[in-house]
């Protein structure tokens, strides 16, 4: 069993406890603990269970690279699932608990799965499961869905209590990794001058080396982290962050980095996670190596870990994996750890070395220990259910006769080293399969290519494929000065024991028989074992993707770091050829997985979006405004009374507004100003109709096309002066108008003399409306001297005039789209909401009220007035709404007349606009088709024609409707049936009309 | 998230702050022009798996419209330039050719 | 073929599964076929399995650069649905939707083909009335859909926040029998299949030139040969462009790349599809406990199968306003895949202008869900060299003409 000892631990501070819970238990650890070496501390072996079988977890790691060791961590809007335990940082009053198990971690009923094992092999729910055709929703699925996931998934209604940042940085060079390679590199980069940042996923500085030993410019490595630490944070030009993972590289030198700011201090009102977004023009990836399981029966049983992992636990946390430790390996490096285990008083009864001639110096070392080893052998089978008992020893090179067992509580493991290549990758840098080695390292002359079509991301130390310390730390400088572009410095001398070489060991024992190999684990959390593999290569699933999505190999929640290598020497092997031709499966980010919190960072609730506020935006919301979103704006739809529901408040509004008097905050619409002496040249272009002619001082409604032909904005364009036109558009079309516009003069007309500005916000605009505007107007500017004539006479109906009402810089436009008497008037923004104030003030004997969003539709529909974006969807021309009369047939050319030339736009077959009354009066549905004769080749019911807006007329008292009907304007009289789907089955009949529904010859409005 | 430098104002832009404005140096055809001759300028497009001729606007910044060079495959960037212009400048044909001596030319 | 069941598994598993039989053959190509497709993806495969089974083709080559199922059919977010307004769209998507609910069967091989349910939120008014639209289109086009209230969304997605402070939730477009499927499954059962019929799948065999006389296609220069043919067809989601060209034509599209994350396995929490668009963003739940998601396209042409962190940002933040559990759950995997795009964001299923070639190409963002659809059209698209009703508004010829299937509608702009 693992447990605490009475010494060591480099990383902790024994003097200050902290505790936490376990699955309710109470425990204990120290600062500088990792959960995991907390648990570890505490005895906890066991941890969880796996996705598949259910199967026993235990720890097997000591970082990033950990399967097994989730936990469901902390409670309520803090609460998170699948926490890996080796990167949780250990703090006062952590609760953790494990996952995927029912009812509890120690009795799991799930485990049937295990037992029953032999029939679930890779992918075996593609052969089953498919009788009878509804099993797979009602009965399979759920039970597959319920066994499968890990964690638990955070409560619905809890919002996370944490906040979330995002920092942007710009560096010269930015060193990935602050061990002894990166600290390396970012020395022999920072001396250059440049801006260098050093990023380091963990809390400390310094890697593997102070655990691994060796010196360092004839220093311990600590000592040298230390300095080297020091002198960079002495520098001006370097940023050093810790606890911050280089967690995606992407094109052209971006890289998220994912900082874990206060994980280990909830709720001290720091934001828990801080992502860089870093953009570098050069990086510098030194994240070190990750060690491999060796595939031997039993290898997942709780006890069994990684060798690198068991030295890390003793040295830097003082705790054991067992009091019995039993090394097996295939390299060099695991004697350091049966050194270490010794070192602690702890008892190693063999260490296994699967090379027939054993290992070098540190071999020497271990047997002048006392240390038992055999050469030559390997675990047959791990012995143990929850926890290991022990190994039985057999001949690497036989089928796993047993020589002898050996007791043990530990096993650890090596089966050599994978350099991390996964920030080298993402981005698309090569491999090269090294040999001797028996890894994938980064391809130098193949590296990912920047913006100038330059390799942009150095390998430095391990994740370069180097692992002797002298090694590493000459790559390091190497690729710090590479990186710098300049610049000499000696790399630091790094001495340490002389490594015979590995050999590659990828089944143990080589001849085991299929039961074996059916317990050898490749992927620990998704349970894919050496079987597995050689089932997907037996059924022909041979590239390496096929068989990972086949077996779900690496698919698991730490994304395959230790069982790729394993698993594509497996396939290799049981397909026969050589492991480069096999190849990887893709990298890609992140690293290692990254709060969705961070990714969103601050926009969220009502930071999602900007907001967009007219200047009389907060009048409307303290008027108790029901607004609705249109584009970033917010509109009233309506301004319901105490009581009112929205339909009240919206048909008042329109009788109001028809009686008395309206106010419509029009602000929102898009105002652009172009000018210029070739100004109507170009307006000629952008309008279906001739605007070149308008006169100064009048108005006229127009049409914008797409080149493609359709319908895509319209607005009441005034002629300012001779050089100047002033164009509105709809809300939501003003910023794409103006970029429009902008796009045809800059990339097209970029020799007409014309210039567009948006002055939307620079304007608020009112619509005053209905029999009384002009009272309430005139009322504004009585007793003004030289206030505005805004009579029918001096301001007739669509024309525009500058000038003051009441105290106010206004111009006033003589347009409707009501059909009422109506003033729209613009101010600038800063005396808007004044103006409004004094509109509401002086409007109050004439029976003022403000109207939303839904009142205007509703006018402009009885008056048979189209919107954009109801009676256009993007694929109509103005041909289809009966607007011909806004198309000239005098100019040459405008944006969209070519494309409507085509066959298809001039076909006589064309929906066309009419208005549409039912005959009981009711309102048709919102989208409701008109069904013609049969069917078609497909079988679908024909349509004939569809609503595009449709309303209660308050004014009329009746429902009334617009839609486009196939040969409508020839139909005028026919009644059509359109079918509901409001479950009742019911066709509603309405008769085709004129559109224009109230006040067809426009008297209302021209008074 | 490419960079890219915008001609106009210098800055090197990060894509979120640009507008990609799809293949450059299309020829418009208007009123008068074949059926084909329109179809090819609205929809057709080269589409290449290589170097490719692009509009992008500096949208959250100085406004402007340019043209850039760069390969679809390597996402690399061989030069930014004016929009108004009917073809590549020569210092971006040049660039492009030091790179791909193979390469047969924009149109 | 030794057929797939419960029973088979029985039997191996008691000899440590070494007797099951290879998924598919690994031929050396033949001098010449009836039919080469060109592309062993979803639709590539589709389209020979249903040349078999509907029009007795079996003398057919499907030829793959890389391996099966390896493009957009395995980097998709898997979701089948056919609420399309547009009746050309209607009908082809149901006819895959459709396809897919016997598919496991069909096939012998289960392709999880789970109709849970998607939903597509309305969050503003004008997308209310676009989905009340589509949801009448619908009723007539014989696709199952309806409007659903607020309270309907929040029973059917308990961890749906339906009252956001930006765009509370006014309804949404739910289909009931539209869900997932596993995509991989997909390529591979139709793989099977096709390899059970005689045909040849010959993987790592990239096409590198068209071979045509008179105006016709007489065969495909390949990395393993030349392969005569008498006809061909083109199926490369990604790489249309470059075969088009190849052939000697141009196409009305462009390649853009399209992301896709998945978060880490929880257990279950959420039975259906969600699509926002409002917010751009949709997610669903993986039977193996992933929430799945996806956004939209890159602005740029682009074949490297990467795209930006930004859009990532536009998505999570999305979902994260819609579903704020999303906030405490990990990006587990991020990755991209290059999706043509034509001009109207239709597909094509088409003659070209080459002699006995065929395209199929274009599907945008919505090639997964159309897979036996879009197989079934082809298939007969090539058996007869003329389409049929399912693929007759499909081809090129539209944009000539200005006759276009625009989806998009939704995108006319408010008021």
């Amino acid at each position: 069993m693992s447990t605490r000892l009475a010494n060591g631990g480099r990383l902790i501070d024994r003097s200050k406890v902290k505790n936490f819970t376990f699955n309710g238990k109470k425990m204990k650890g120290f600062e500088g603990d990792t959960l995991a070496s907390a648990l570890l501390g505490e005895g906890q072996t066991l941890v969880g269970r796996s996705f598949k079988y259910h199967r026993p977890r235990g720890i097997i790691a000591s970082g990033a690279e950990e399967p097994n060791a989730l936990v469901n961590m902390g409670e309520g809007g803090r609460f998170e699932p699948n926490q890996r335990v080796t990167t949780t940082e250990l703090f006062d009053g952590l609760t953790a608990g494990s996952q995927n198990h029912w009812p509890s971690l120690e009795f799991d009923v799930g485990v049937v799965n295990n037992y029953v094992a032999r029939w679930l092999p890779a992918g075996f729910y593609y052969k089953t499961f498919m009788f009878p055709r509804a099993g797979w929703k009602h009965v399979f699925e759920p039970i597959v869905r319920q066994s499968a996931g890990l964690g638990k998934a955070p409560d619905a209604e809890t919002f996370d209590a944490d906040r979330y940042e995002h920092y942007y940085h710009h560096t010269d060079i930015l060193v990935i990794g602050g061990g002894v390679a990166g600290l390396a590199a970012a020395l022999a980069a920072a001396k250059s001058g440049k801006k260098v940042m050093l990023i380091e996923q963990t809390n400390h500085w310094g890697g593997r080396a102070p655990v691994d030993g060796g010196t360092i410019d004839g220093k311990s490595p600590t000592e040298w982290v230390d300095a080297a630490v020091a002198e960079l944070d002495a520098m001006d030009n370097v940023t050093l962050r810790t606890r911050t993972m280089g967690a995606g590289v992407y094109d052209h030198g971006y890289v998220t980095g994912y900082e874990r700011v206060a994980d280990h201090t909830p709720g001290d009102g720091r934001p828990r996670h801080r992502l860089w977004r870093i953009r570098a023009g050069k990086i510098v990836t030194a994240t070190g190596a990750i060690e491999r399981p060796l595939s031997f029966a039993g290898n997942d049983i709780p006890g069994v870990m990684l060798a690198g992992a068991v030295r890390d636990y003793i040295v830097n946390w003082g705790v054991s994996a067992g009091d019995r430790v039993v090394v097996v390996t295939n390299n060099d490096d695991a004697y350091r750890t049966a050194l270490a285990v010794k070192a602690a008083g702890l008892d190693v009864p063999a260490i296994i070395d699967a090379r027939p001639n054993g290992g070098g110096a540190l071999a020497d070392a271990a047997r002048e220990a006392g240390i038992r080893v055999e050469n030559g052998k390997a675990i047959g089978m791990v012995k143990g259910g929850k926890s290991v008992t022990g190994v039985t020893l057999c001949a690497q090179q036989g089928e796993g006769g047993t020589l002898e067992e050996i007791k043990c509580d530990a096993v650890a493991m090596s089966g050599g080293w994978s350099p991390v290549v996964h920030l080298w990758s993402h981005c698309g840098g090569k491999l090269n399969w090294d040999e001797a080695n028996a890894m994938f390292r980064p391809d130098a002359s193949r590296p990912p290519l920047g913006a100038k079509g330059e390799g942009f991301v150095i390998p430095a130390g391990s994740a370069d494929g180097e692992f002797d310390l002298g090694a590493v730390l000459e790559n390091a400088v190497k690729a710090g000065l590479a990186a710098a572009g300049e610049g000499k410095m000696a790399a630091p001398k790094g001495e340490a024991e002389a490594e015979a070489p590995m050999t590659p060991v990828w089944i143990m024992p080589q001849g085991a028989g299929p039961k074996k190999r059916m317990k050898m684990w490749l992927d620990y959390q998704n349970d894919v074992k050496v079987s597995d593999v050689q089932l997907a290569a037996r059924e022909g699933y041979e590239s390496v993707e096929h068989t990972k999505r086949y077996t779900t190999l690496g698919m698991a929640t730490d994304q395959g770091k230790i069982s790729n290598i394993n698993g594509l020497a497996v396939l290799s092997d049981a397909l026969g050829q050589p492991i480069p031709s096999t190849g990887t499966t893709t990298f890609r980010p992140p690293y290692t997985p990254i709060s969705m919190g961070s990714i969103a960072g601050e926009a969220r609730a009502e930071i999602f979006q900007p907001i967009r506020r007219t200047p009389m935006h907060e009048w409307h919301e303290e008027a108790g405004a029901y607004m609705e979103p249109v584009g970033h704006w917010r509109r009233p739809y309506c301004y319901p009374k105490q009581g009112e529901s929205h339909e009240d408040a919206v048909y008042r509004e329109v009788l109001n507004t028809r009686e008395n008097l309206g106010l419509l905050d029009a602000s929102t619409l898009g105002k652009l100003i172009v000018r210029g002496p070739d100004a109507g040249k170009f307006m000629d272009m952008m309008y279906t109709n001739m605007m070149s002619n308008l006169a100064v001082g009048k108005c006229r409604y127009g049409l914008m096309c797409s080149e493609n032909g359709f319908l895509s904005d319209d607005g009441v364009v005034a002629r300012i002066d001779e050089d100047t036109w002033l164009c509105h558009t709809t809300s939501g079309g003003a910023d794409r108008i103006h970029g429009w516009m902008e796009e045809w003069l800059q990339t097209e007309w970029w020799d007409w003399k014309v210039y567009v500005a948006n002055v939307t916000e620079q304007l608020a605009q009112v619509a005053v409306v209905g029999p009384n505007a002009r009272k309430v107007l005139e009322k504004l500017n009585a007793g003004v001297e030289g206030g505005m004539d805004l009579s029918a006479e001096a301001l007739p109906f669509m024309q525009w005039r500058d000038g003051k009402i009441g105290e106010f810089d206004a111009r006033a436009y003589r347009i409707s789209f009501s059909g009422e008497l109506s003033y729209e008037i613009a101010v600038p923004a800063s005396q808007g909401r004044a103006f409004w104030d004094a509109l509401i003030e002086a409007g109050e004997e004439f029976g003022v009220m403000p109207y939303g969003t839904e009142c205007l539709h509703i006018m402009r529909a009885e008056k048979g007035f189209i919107m954009i974006g109801d009676e256009t969807d993007g694929t109509v021309i103005p041909q289809d709404l009966g607007l011909n009369w806004a198309i000239s047939k005098k100019k040459e050319d405008f944006l969209g007349k070519r494309a409507q030339l085509r066959s298809h736009m001039t076909d006589p077959e064309r929906w066309k606009l009419v208005g549409l009354e039912t005959l009981d009066g009711s309102v048709l549905p919102d989208g409701a088709y008109a069904q013609g004769e049969g069917v078609n080749e497909n079988g679908q019911k024909v349509v004939i024609g569809r609503v595009t807006s449709t309303y209660y007329s308050p004014t009329l008292k009746k429902g009334i409707a617009m839609g486009l009907i196939k040969h409508g304007p020839d139909r005028m009289g026919e009644v059509i049936s359109f079918p509901t789907v409001d479950g009742t089955n019911t066709v509603i009949k309405a008769r085709i009309c004129d559109p224009v529904f109230y006040d067809k010859d426009g008297e209302k409005q021209n008074v | 998230m490419l960079v890219l430098e915008c001609p106009y104002c210098g800055v090197m832009a990060d894509e979120s702050d640009l507008h990609g404005g799809g293949e450059a140096h299309l020829k418009r055809f208007g009123p008068g022009s074949s059926d084909d001759d329109f179809e090819t300028y609205l929809f057709m497009r080269k589409n290449p798996k290589g170097v490719h001729f692009e509009r992008w606007r500096h949208v959250s910044g100085c406004g402007k419209w340019f043209h850039a060079a760069r390969n679809t495959m390597t996402l690399e960037v061989y030069g930014t330039y004016s929009a108004q212009t009917y073809e590549p400048p020569q210092d971006i044909i040049d660039a492009v050719k030091a790179k791909h001596p193979e390469w047969e030319g924009y149109k | 073929m030794r057929r797939y069941s419960a029973f088979a598994i029985a039997r191996e598993g008691v000899r440590y599964h070494q007797g099951w039989e290879r998924a598919w053959k690994s031929p050396t190509p033949k001098k010449k076929y009836d039919v080469v497709i060109v592309g062993a993806g979803g639709h590539g495969l589709a389209t020979a399995f249903y040349l078999g089974k509907n029009f007795g083709i079996t003398n057919v080559a499907i030829i793959e650069k890389g391996w099966l199922g390896g493009g957009n059919t395995g980097r998709n977010t898997t979701i089948i649905r056919s609420n399309y307004l547009q009746d050309p769209s209607a009908a082809i998507y149901e006819k895959a939707r459709s396809l897919y609910e016997t598919m496991s069967q069909d096939l012998n091989y289960n392709v999880m083909f789970s109709p849970r349910g998607v939903m597509m939120l309305a969050q503003t008014h004008h997308e209310v009335r676009g989905y009340q639209r589509t949801a009448h289109a619908n009723a007539l086009q014989g696709v199952k859909t309806e409007f659903i209230s607020p309270q309907k969304v929040k029973e059917l997605v308990p961890i749906m926040n339906i009252n956001g402070p930006r765009y509370p939730v006014l309804g949404a477009l739910w289909q009931e029998r539209a869900g997932t499927a596993r995509h991989d499954a997909v390529a591979w059962g139709y793989a099977r299949a096709c390899s059970d019929m005689g045909m040849d799948i010959i993987q790592k065999c990239e096409v590198t030139g068209v071979d045509q006389a008179d105006g016709k296609v007489t065969g495909v220069q390949t990395t393993l040969g030349d392969i005569a043919c008498d006809k061909m067809a083109i199926v490369v989601a990604g790489n249309s462009g470059h075969l088009a060209e190849m052939s000697g034509f141009r196409l009305p599209m462009e390649s853009v790349a399209l992301q896709a994350l998945v978060s880490e396995p929880i257990k279950p929490c959420m039975d259906v599809v969600v699509m926002a668009n409002t917010v751009h963003g949709y997610m669903s739940q993986s039977d193996k406990g992933e929430m799945v998601i996806g956004g939209g396209t890159d602005a740029f042409n682009n074949y490297t199968q990467r795209g930006s962190f930004h859009h990532i940002e536009e998505t999570v933040r999305a979902l994260v306003e819609t579903f704020p559990m999303v906030s405490r759950l990990k990006m587990l995997r991020q990755w991209g895949g290059i999706v043509d795009v034509t001009g109207d964001r239709s597909p094509i299923i088409s003659k070209t202008p080459l002699g006995n070639t065929f395209i199929n190409a274009g599907w945008g963002t919505g090639g997964f869900k159309s897979i036996p659809g879009s197989g079934w059209a082809m298939a007969e698209l090539v058996a007869k060299g003329e389409p049929g009703p399912l693929a007759a508004e499909f081809g090129m010829n539209r944009f000539t003409e200005g006759r276009f299937i625009d989806e998009s509608v939704a995108a006319g702009v408010a008021h």
